[in-house]
């Protein structure tokens, strides 16, 4: 058991705890964009940043990964973390002025222009990295990937070439915070991440539900018959 | 058979011995710099030379490491220190060789191949005796330039390995001691206590622990660690085998870029050597301590010299940053205790064996303990490699080893720490250099860039082309380091292109604020240095630049206007002879006149008039 104080509250937690997870429980709030119930965080946004007193010392620590520590004062709202905030907020608005997750949280914090050249050639991505990881921890196959450095980081397949592992089950798109993914079903096939999948039918309803791909995954991996898996949800 | 302290010794008798059958020894520089302006040739024209006539069992030529005088190669020293020449071979190979012949033969020394400073100056005929060189002190570097790195025998003949051997006898927890004691700070920026960071590693839990040499060496220009591991490749690895006894490790890997291929060979082949000297291996000197090395080429990006970049990329993964909230001693390579160091903060290890804690605590100020490699580069006369003391002040550097500024110009700032240090001006000339200093004033230490600026370089245009390296370096996983640096240089780009607005200064510090408080690694934590550093200090620089906009230094080209004053222009016609676009007309012995529809605003005629005529608006 540790214990230390939020914006001056004493709590309470378990060693090794996660600082995010116990400011949420006690109630402050911190706003998040890359991190994850299930899958955590690879600390990419920033968003999250926190201020945190030590003795004299004073640090910024990425509350999602940080792990609670004994005698700590954390400050969630302090001059310098509003500062972050905004500044990230509006550097992100910068990059995807398209986006309305972005746009919202944003204006929650009082940015509502940005004082750059916004950037037409980034889409909604901003670069949080949550589709890789669900490909990747949930669906288990890896077929996304971040390419480049600095201005020119992407989220991509490998080679930006289509995935020889993608099963089209599309978990990036629906984890992605901004939409930024881009899905296409259509005529009886797939598009996602420049590969196309032929959707399987339903024998029931004749509906279109799933990319035959995914469903052979499914099958292989947890030994349920193709026959069976054809049948669409609504259908079972 | 396991090596012993009298193997040692036989060893460095028979060196030296056989040495002392050679009348002349001369020494051809073969680091990376001086084997690119053609130092391999000299060395291979001069053996063929010297066997067709017969003199080849009486003169030794062998190759050296780095003198640090790269921009001067080919050096050649004579004898032990006795003569230095430099250029050897670059304008005319025979005339020099020819020239060697002489000096070996007749030691007739050839004026023309003496060193000289940049600015043309007096030449020196001993190394000893050149300002450059006679202000250092040379511990890391002691035997850069004077042994052959790929000889294991002459490091062992000048006391090599023996640092290991004594080590092996003490406690593994008096070793850790000496090093505190020492004072010793990490050489690859942080300035980290080496000793604390060793103890550490030692404590933290787990039977596999590793040690890592950081020789990634990202700072665009640099080449402090390059001339060390191509020079004196079997010091880094003797300090890494001590550090792995003390620590209780048993596997040292070095990390260097790929852009350093002679340095990873010397490095191969110095651990092939001590290898098979037994200086490798399972129970060391009979020791019962087993200790190996493994080379690792990075990419070379210069995120990767950062720590846990660095494991990563060691461990196969991309080369990204992870949050630190778990130091690398405790849970670094493979999740194992894992003690990184800077090649150079290897190399010292040795000397603080060798000489005792107590030597090496006597160098130095009270908080920066030993010296330190620099490379001097930019507007001063001499330019190089060069190892201080800590606490000399910048102006000992600048002026006493620098030589002072080129073209006697006015001194205006000199650039420390690497890509991410800061800028300081003249009013911290006397400021001793050591880390505590320069981080108080906004700049660091950093890894040792240090370069030197004059009146005509603009501080605004300074700022811009650190942050240009920052943008494209930035590994772009973290929101602040990968937007905000970008941002700071649109930002400080329109600022240079004449289309700053008021305000801007405010924007850039309130920025570069929140860009370094919430960046995940060092790289984006102090890639604001360079623009707030700038802005301390020469803040009216930016005003003028943003409110008047003019370039005082003459440098951002939408900002000035080259013309020529009538009364100081005596009609030399150098500028018109100089200029690369020919807009400038003029006949002699009369006044000179610049076509601005056709400037290109390059500088050359401001920079060649003799006569002060030509004047930037
Ligand atoms: C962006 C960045 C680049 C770095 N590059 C290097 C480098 O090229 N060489 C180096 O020794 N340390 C470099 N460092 C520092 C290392 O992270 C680490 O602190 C150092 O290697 C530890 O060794 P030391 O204690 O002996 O200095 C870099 C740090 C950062 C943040
Ligand atoms: S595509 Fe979406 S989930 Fe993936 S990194 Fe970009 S914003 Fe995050
Ligand atoms: S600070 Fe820059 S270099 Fe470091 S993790 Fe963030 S983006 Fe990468
Ligand atoms: S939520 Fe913590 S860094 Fe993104
Ligand atoms: S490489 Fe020869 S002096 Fe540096």
């Amino acid at each position: 058991m540790v214990e230390f104080k939020i914006n001056g509250k004493k709590v309470q937690a378990e060693k090794g705890e996660i600082l995010l997870d116990v400011a949420k429980r006690e109630g402050h709030e911190i706003p998040t964009l890359c991190h994850h119930e299930k899958l955590g965080s690879d600390g990419r946004c920033r968003l999250c940043v926190v201020e945190i007193h030590r003795g004299s010392r004073r640090r910024f620590v990425a509350s999602c990964l940080y792990p609670v520590e004994n005698g700590i004062d954390v400050y969630t709202d302090s001059r310098d973390v509003l500062l972050i905030r905004k500044t990230i907020l509006e550097l992100l608005l910068a990059r995807c002025p398209g986006s309305d997750t972005i746009k919202n949280l944003a204006s929650q914090y009082g940015v509502f222009d940005v004082r750059y050249t916004k950037d037409t050639d980034k889409g909604k991505c901003i670069l949080c990295g949550q589709c890789i990881r669900a490909c990747e921890s949930i669906v288990g196959v890896s077929a996304l990937c971040m390419s480049g450095k600095g201005p020119e980081k992407k989220v991509t397949t490998p080679f930006d070439e289509p995935s020889e592992v993608c099963i089209g089950c599309g978990a990036c798109a629906v984890i992605c915070p901004t939409g930024h993914i881009y899905i296409e079903d259509k005529d009886g096939y797939r598009t996602i991440w420049r590969k196309k999948f032929e959707l399987a039918r339903c024998p029931k309803c004749n509906r279109f539900h799933a990319p035959i791909e995914q469903l052979e995954f499914i099958s292989k991996k947890t030994g349920v018959d193709m026959e069976e898996l054809l049948i669409c949800q609504n259908c079972k | 058979m396991n090596i012993t302290l009298e193997q040692l010794d036989t060893i460095s008798l028979r060196y030296i011995d056989a040495m002392s059958k050679y009348s002349k020894i001369i020494k051809i520089c073969c680091g990376t710099g001086c084997v690119s302006s053609g130092a391999l040739k000299v060395y291979e024209e001069l053996k063929r030379v010297l066997t067709d006539r017969g003199l080849i069992d009486e003169v030794l030529v062998k190759k050296t490491g780095c003198h640090g005088l790269c921009e001067r190669g080919p050096i050649v020293v004579l004898g032990d220190e006795e003569i230095l020449y430099q250029s050897v071979g670059k304008r005319n190979i025979n005339e020099d060789i020819t020239a060697l012949l002489k000096t070996i033969g007749e030691n007739e020394i050839v004026d023309r191949l003496l060193y000289q400073g940049e600015d043309k100056g007096k030449r020196y005929i001993s190394p000893r005796d050149i300002p450059f060189y006679a202000g250092q002190k040379r511990i890391v570097l002691s035997l850069n330039g004077i042994i052959d790195p790929e000889d294991i025998e002459e490091y062992i003949s000048k006391g090599g390995y023996r640092a290991l051997y004594k080590a092996l006898l003490m406690e593994p927890e008096e070793i850790i001691e000496w090093v505190e004691k020492s004072g010793l700070r990490g050489r690859g920026g942080g300035g980290f206590p080496t000793g604390t960071k060793w103890r550490s590693c030692r404590v933290a839990h787990g039977d596999i622990k590793y040690v890592v040499a950081n020789g990634d060496e990202g700072d665009p220009g640099a080449f402090m660690d390059r001339s060390l591991m191509e020079g004196n490749p079997h010091s880094i690895i003797e300090g890494m085998i001590i550090g792995g006894y003390a620590i209780g490790s048993n596997q040292g890997f070095i990390y260097v870029r790929d852009e350093y291929p002679l340095a990873v060979n010397r490095l191969i082949k110095a651990i092939e050597s001590a290898r098979s000297y037994g200086l490798l291996g399972k129970n060391i000197f009979d020791s019962g301590f087993d200790f190996d090395i493994k080379i690792f080429r990075g990419g070379g990006a210069f995120v990767c010299g950062e720590s846990t970049a660095l494991m990563s990329s060691i461990e196969g993964k991309s080369g990204e940053p992870r949050a630190k909230y778990i130091h690398t001693v405790e849970k670094g390579l493979w999740e194992k205790p894992t003690n990184l160091n800077n090649v150079e903060t290897w190399a010292c290890v040795p000397h603080i064996i060798n000489k005792g804690w107590n030597w090496f605590a006597s160098i130095g100020t009270p908080n920066s303990k030993g010296t330190k490699v620099f490379s001097l580069v930019g507007k001063v006369k001499n330019t190089g490699l060069i190892e201080v003391p800590m606490g000399i002040t910048l102006r000992e550097i600048i002026y006493d080893l620098g030589g002072g500024i080129r073209e006697d110009k006015k001194f205006k700032a000199v650039q420390t720490g690497g890509p991410s240090g800061g800028c300081l001006p003249e009013a911290y000339l006397e400021m001793p250099v050591d880390f505590d200093s320069l981080t108080r004033l906004g700049s660091m230490m950093g890894s040792g860039g240090m370069i030197v600026m004059d009146e005509r370089n603009c501080m605004v245009d300074v700022a811009r082309y650190f942050l240009k390296f920052l943008v494209e370096e930035s590994c772009g996983k973290c929101t602040p380091c990968r937007e905000g640096v970008r941002r700071m240089f649109e930002i400080v780009n329109r600022i240079c292109n004449g289309e700053g607005k008021k305000g801007d200064i405010q924007h850039l510090e309130e920025l570069a604020h929140a860009i370094s408080l919430s960046s995940l690694c060092g790289l984006g934590q102090s890639a604001p240095n360079p623009v707030l550093s700038t802005i301390k200090y020469f803040r009216d620089e930016y005003i003028l630049h943003i409110e008047d906009k003019k370039c005082p230094a003459g440098v951002c080209k939408a900002l000035i206007k080259f013309s020529i004053q009538p009364d100081k222009c005596t009609g030399c016609m150098r500028c018109a002879m100089e200029c690369p676009v020919k807009c400038i007309k003029g006949a002699k012995k009369e006044v000179h006149v610049i076509d601005s529809t056709l400037c290109i605003k390059c500088g050359t005629c401001y920079d060649v008039c003799r006569f002060n005529a030509v004047t930037i608006e």
